[in-house]
């Protein structure tokens, strides 16, 4: 019978991110992963280290996700020399371009906005008109109205970071056990045991980080995960020379060469296929951006899940019935991975998550459910 | 390595490999082309700069990308050859012009 100090429950970015931090802290760590049958929102999302479209009124999830874009450079550091694997992290900015006037002004009122609530902290940005912005990215095209900048966006390679944290669990000794479906997990206050294919697994913490599947997870340790899946679709693009120094909102180039286009919402359930009316919106937009995208062939397109919130913040909760089972859960896997696994981990340790994370709490969802 | 089989009719057209005009059965691939003239690597890996030649031949493992009358990253495997066709290796990642 394995003894863990924790056991996470989720191998894509989310849960390995918390593992990571775990056993970096000198945990013994048991990780249990679904499968390929699960929805892997961690294998179809899109890179973003992403600032400026995050959180308008609600400063505490601007702030986290500040924290975690500033805290991503030395943790994909910290990756390569654990493991030797590039993340392909960079900061250099990023753009939200705009193609009308009310685009335009809109943005510049949530930018606006995303300052104002800054508090304290400093937040810059830039509303460059075309003169400015072709200085910054010259293949910008003539729909193109303006942009917000920020300093503070940036991408990363999310199958490479996830790749580097399987790789760097396992060589701190962390167990993985793959082809792990969680039917059942016997609960009692800082006591959780979780049979898998006749392994039983007891630990005084579990940590749920299993995305779409924390909604039915969460219900075994007492926790009310009420996540849904919101369908993005991707197309991706031949290699071609560095043509894109910053990442877009919606178009970035990969260091590999590769131009994605992503960041449609449908609600589909959890249907991740691809729709024609989605990709020619997508393409058609990114063309109007970028017009030399009119010349360049796609080679892939695919749907992900998104793992949505009611209100798309993270829920992050230490289940008040049985204390020591936590959930940590977002749509940001990418961007969030540095604070999941620099201090969130810290936090499931403390045995109590912080005061600035209580917005996110899962109290959030009784106050709606009353209103 | 490779050669016609007994079969193939007599018929010829030119295309120019990497420069040199050879002659090519009709119906044939431009990767075939390159395959029958021993172009050796077609393509230069975009990261790793290392040589790779044509592989599954129906358009799917990508392996076979090169320059097809100036056209880079297309799948000569799917392309049929034409008179004069200039067919040439391709180099790591394509350059677009803005």
């Amino acid at each position: 019978m394995p003894d863990f100090d924790a056991i996470v429950i989720g191998g894509g970015l989310v849960g390995t991110a918390v593992a990571y931090g775990l056993i970096r802290r000198g945990q013994k760590v048991g990780v249990l992963d679904e499968g390929d049958i699960a929805y892997r929102a961690s294998r179809g999302n899109f890179g973003l280290v992403w600032v400026q479209s995050k959180g308008f009124g609600v400063p505490e999830y601007q702030r986290w996700t500040r924290r975690s874009s500033e805290d991503w450079a030395g943790f994909s550091t910290e990756l390569l020399q654990e493991t030797g694997i590039a993340t392909g992290h960079e900061r250099p900015g990023g753009l939200t371009p705009c193609l009308t006037e009310s685009e335009f002004d809109k943005r510049q009122q949530l930018m606006e906005q995303l300052r104002s609530e800054a508090g304290d902290i400093p937040f810059e940005f830039d509303m460059l008109r075309p003169a400015a912005l072709k200085k910054m990215l010259p293949v910008i095209g003539p729909d193109v109205v303006g942009a917000s900048y920020t300093p503070y966006d940036g991408h990363a390679n999310p199958l490479y970071t996830l790749r580097a944290l399987h790789a760097a669990l396992l060589k701190r000794g962390g167990h993985y056990v793959p082809g792990s479906r969680i039917e059942n997990i016997n609960a009692a206050p800082r006591q959780f045991s979780v049979t898998v294919r006749g392994e039983t697994f007891s630990a005084p913490r579990v940590v749920l980080g299993a995305g779409l599947g924390n909604k039915a997870l969460g219900a075994m340790v007492g926790l009310n995960v009420p996540v849904r899946p919101l369908r993005g679709q991707i197309i991706v693009t031949e290699r071609l020379q560095p043509v894109l120094p910053m990442p877009t909102l919606m178009i970035r180039q990969t260091v590999e060469g590769t131009i994605m286009i992503g960041e449609s919402r449908e609600e589909a359930g959890f249907d991740d296929a691809t729709s024609p009316e989605i990709i020619r919106t997508l393409a058609e937009r990114a063309v109007k951006t970028f017009p030399f995208l009119r010349n360049v062939r796609i080679v892939r397109t695919w749907g992900a899940l998104r793992v949505m919130a009611p209100d798309g913040l993270p829920v992050y909760e230490q289940s008040r019935e049985f204390p020591g089972a936590f959930v940590c859960t977002c749509h940001s896997g990418v961007t969030l991975a540095a604070a999941h696994a620099l201090h969130y981990a810290g936090y499931v340790i403390d045995g109590a998550l912080p005061p600035e994370l209580a917005r996110f709490s899962t109290e959030r969802f009784n106050v709606l459910a009353a209103a | 390595m490779f050669s016609l089989l007994p079969d193939t009719p007599r018929e010829r057209l030119n295309v120019v490999i990497n420069g040199k005009t050879v002659s090519v059965p009709p119906g044939f691939t431009a990767a075939a082309a390159m395959l029958l003239h021993n172009a050796g690597a077609t393509r230069t890996t975009p990261i790793n700069d290392e040589g790779r030649a044509p592989y599954c031949m129906m358009g799917v493992c990508f392996e076979c990308l090169m320059e097809i009358n100036g056209e880079a990253n297309q799948q000569g495997c799917l392309v049929i050859v034409s008179e004069g066709m200039r067919i040439n290796t391709q180099h790591g990642k394509r350059e677009v012009q803005a």
